[in-house]
């Protein structure tokens, strides 16, 4: 009885978007990764605004190779002097634009092959499960490779690559989601007052899933960031898009360790940073909120929860009484709680 | 065989006819033999009108399988199932579901049968809102109207199942049942998921809507207090079969079955000083994938005979409306009697 109880308590959990970007933004870490999200799309939305020159111009010979100054506040290239800030914004467009299409793409494709598999099951569940599994032993990058040089380098084509290899791992987490809940005693009181399969599908079983596709979106959309950045890093993004990853290999390209130029690496280097961990952020933020018993097992939290500040005196404390502070706390203490209500 | 011979063919709502479910299990290697879980098996039973029916046993011995078959979740393996004189699996797909309406259930688990991403007002009328044909409003007013009947308040309403303790939320699903008004409602171990201390209170409610709305239980329980001072007819049930059945005043004033007496020694007793027989049990359950052959209770049966291992037990007659299963009520021919059937068992045999 405890087992679907505990997984009833993560869907209620869940609530509304509206509930659950309040709790995000409840929670301390959450909080960052709202913030550092809404600047970057902020950024990607106003960048011929925001952008002091235009990225696109080689032609600054005068202007090779500048150091950050305030003229060009993160330097300019060695090999075209290009404004690195300029860059730098506009490549946020490109990471932004890759890696929330590609999300969404992948949330969608795996949540219908999901709940086809789930619900519908038999022969449709097998056939979806047998490609999955082709698919996951499947070596993704050097496919890759050959797919975006035989299709062509248009991000459509890397999109579509990333969606047709993204979504299993989010079909099978919503498979065995869709799994439990068909077998919840409302889905049967439901079947009992006549309900058709739709009506399950779309008011009990995908509601109930809505949560896990949320969560593994943002997870997704940070993951395929670092892989666009890799492909372009690689020369195999579009060659006449400014992206991060393509900034990197112009810097490369360029000799830009050569000849110290750091602030033409650096740049696009914690732009990807920025990106990619603001949205692990949220993901993760996501995932305790859903399911609050990951943070007694999360090591990584207690080491958090140490080093946070609220917790110092405590802990300090507690070394003069026992000199064992860790586990005097760590394990026994229930975590603060995330929101005050619930109820709403 | 019809069960309840008294008032055959007179008000039965609800009959099964040596209903047997089967489940296959799921094969470890292709090709090798296809095993099957016998849920229940050559189980006939009669449910008068306005009557609450019992069904006991221990966990695992089909008793939940034989509900969903009574509501038509579980299509039978073999038998007839017979709600208001119309054969439930043979009826075309809308007469189906009108039936269907007709008969509604209780969950045993409170806490997995209400949707956590819906109000209460939204589980409630949600079989109105699937049936449809009933403006806002009206289901407004019905809604309401059940909510006092189950006795919740209106303002519990726009409020989440996870905001209610185990008894209410079973008034809420209590409510669900009968918003469709059905004339059969099947009670699938309602209170055993509760505090004993909510236990009275959800069985008087359930009382109550039986005589104000003329509704006909079926009562699944393991809890044999419970079954004693609600139904009116129970079965007992072991392992698919039916042990002994009748009305529950004669099985419990004179339990015939070794089973049924396992079973009522083990109510627990305010009373400690009168003397009682305890009969206890060697063993588990046996698996139903492989079901022990003739009677299936003989080895963990403390009076079990030599012809009870070969021979299954048929259900018989003893009394008016009381019938058993077991070889030491019947007895055995006089030439299996020569054979040696007779013989009891070593105490041992158990292991």
């Amino acid at each position: 009885m405890s087992k679907p109880n505990v997984i009833f308590q993560i869907v209620r959990r869940g609530g509304s978007l509206f509930s659950l970007i309040k709790k995000l933004w409840q929670h301390p870490k959450g909080r960052v990764g709202l913030i550092l999200v809404s600047l970057l799309v902020l950024t990607a939305v106003l960048a011929p605004v925001l952008a002091p020159y235009d990225p696109y111009d080689v032609t600054q010979r005068a202007a090779k190779g500048l150091r950050p100054s305030l003229q060009h506040p993160l330097g300019t290239s060695i090999t075209t002097g290009q404004d690195i800030l300029s860059m730098l914004i506009y490549g946020s467009r490109v990471s932004l634009m890759i890696g929330v299409s590609t999300g969404i793409a992948i949330a969608f494709l795996g949540a219908l092959m999901g709940v086809m598999a789930g619900y519908i099951g038999g022969f449709a569940d097998s056939l979806i499960m047998r490609v999955v599994d082709v698919l996951l032993v499947i070596p993704t990058l050097p496919l890759i490779i050959v797919l975006t040089n035989l299709l062509g380098r248009s991000y459509f084509v890397i999109i579509l690559v990333f969606v047709a290899f993204g979504w299993t791992g989010l079909a099978r987490v919503i498979r065995s989601m869709v799994l439990v809940l068909k077998n919840s005693n409302y889905v049967k009181a439901a079947e009992l007052a006549g309900a058709s399969r739709w009506y399950i599908m779309t008011k009990h079983i995908l509601p109930g899933t809505s949560h896990l596709i949320i969560m593994n979106t943002t997870l997704t959309c940070a993951g395929i960031m670092v892989a666009e950045a890799g492909l372009s890093f690689l020369g195999l993004g579009d060659p006449t898009a400014i992206s991060w990853g393509k900034m990197l290999a112009e810097a490369q390209g360029g000799g830009a360790l050569l000849f110290g130029a750091w602030w033409w690496i650096l740049a696009p280097g914690a732009g990807i940073f920025l990106a990619v961990f603001s949205f692990m952020r949220i993901g993760i933020v996501m995932e305790e909120v859903f399911n609050p018993r990951m943070k007694a097992s999360s090591g990584i939290y207690k080491l958090f929860k140490h080093l946070n500040n609220r917790y110092l005196d405590e802990v300090f404390r507690s070394m003069d009484d026992e000199g064992d502070p860790v586990t005097s706390e760590g394990s026994d203490t229930p975590p603060p709680p995330l929101s005050g209500g619930g109820h709403d | 065989m019809i069960v309840n011979g008294n008032n055959r063919h007179s008000d039965a709502l609800l009959e099964m006819e040596s209903v047997s479910v089967n489940f296959p299990v799921k094969r470890a290697y292709p090709f090798s033999k296809r095993q099957w879980i016998q849920a229940v098996t050559d189980v006939s039973l009669r449910v008068s009108m306005g009557e609450t029916f019992g069904i006991v046993g221990e966990s695992g011995c089909g008793k939940s399988t034989l509900a969903n078959a009574m509501i038509g979740m579980i299509r039978p393996t073999s038998g007839t199932v017979r709600f208001q004189g119309d054969d439930l699996f043979s009826l075309n797909r809308q007469a189906f579901k009108a039936a269907r309406r007709n008969m509604q259930m209780v969950f045993q688990d409170p806490f997995s049968s209400l949707n956590p991403r819906f109000t209460v007002y939204d589980i409630i009328r949600e079989p109105l809102y699937i049936r449809g044909g009933v403006s806002e409003s009206d289901m407004k007013g019905k809604v309401l109207e059940l909510l006092n009947l189950v006795g919740l308040d209106e303002e519990d309403l726009q409020r989440y199942p996870s905001d209610f303790s185990g008894g209410q939320r079973q008034r809420i699903g209590i409510a669900r049942a009968i918003i469709l008004n059905p004339s059969f409602l099947v009670c699938d171990e309602p209170v055993s998921g509760l505090d004993v201390s909510v236990h009275a209170q959800i069985l008087n409610l359930l009382m109550e809507i039986q005589q104000s709305l003329n509704l006909t239980y079926v009562f699944i329980s393991h809890n044999l207090a419970v079954v004693k001072n609600i139904c009116q007819h129970m079965h007992v049930m072991y392992l698919g079969k039916t042990m002994e059945a009748g009305a529950a005043d004669s099985v419990f004033s004179n339990p015939l079955h070794p089973y049924t007496k396992a079973l009522l020694s083990a109510i627990l007793d305010i009373d400690v000083s009168r003397p009682r027989e305890r009969v206890l049990l060697k063993g588990d359950t046996p698996s139903p994938i492989d079901p022990p052959s003739g009677c299936r209770f003989w080895q963990r049966c403390p009076f079990a005979m030599e012809g009870c291992k070969t021979i299954p037990a048929e259900l018989v007659n003893v009394e008016p409306d009381h019938h058993v299963a077991c070889h030491l009520i019947s007895g055995f021919s006089s030439e299996q009697k020569a054979a040696g059937f007779a013989q009891p068992l070593s105490p041992q045999h158990g292991e």
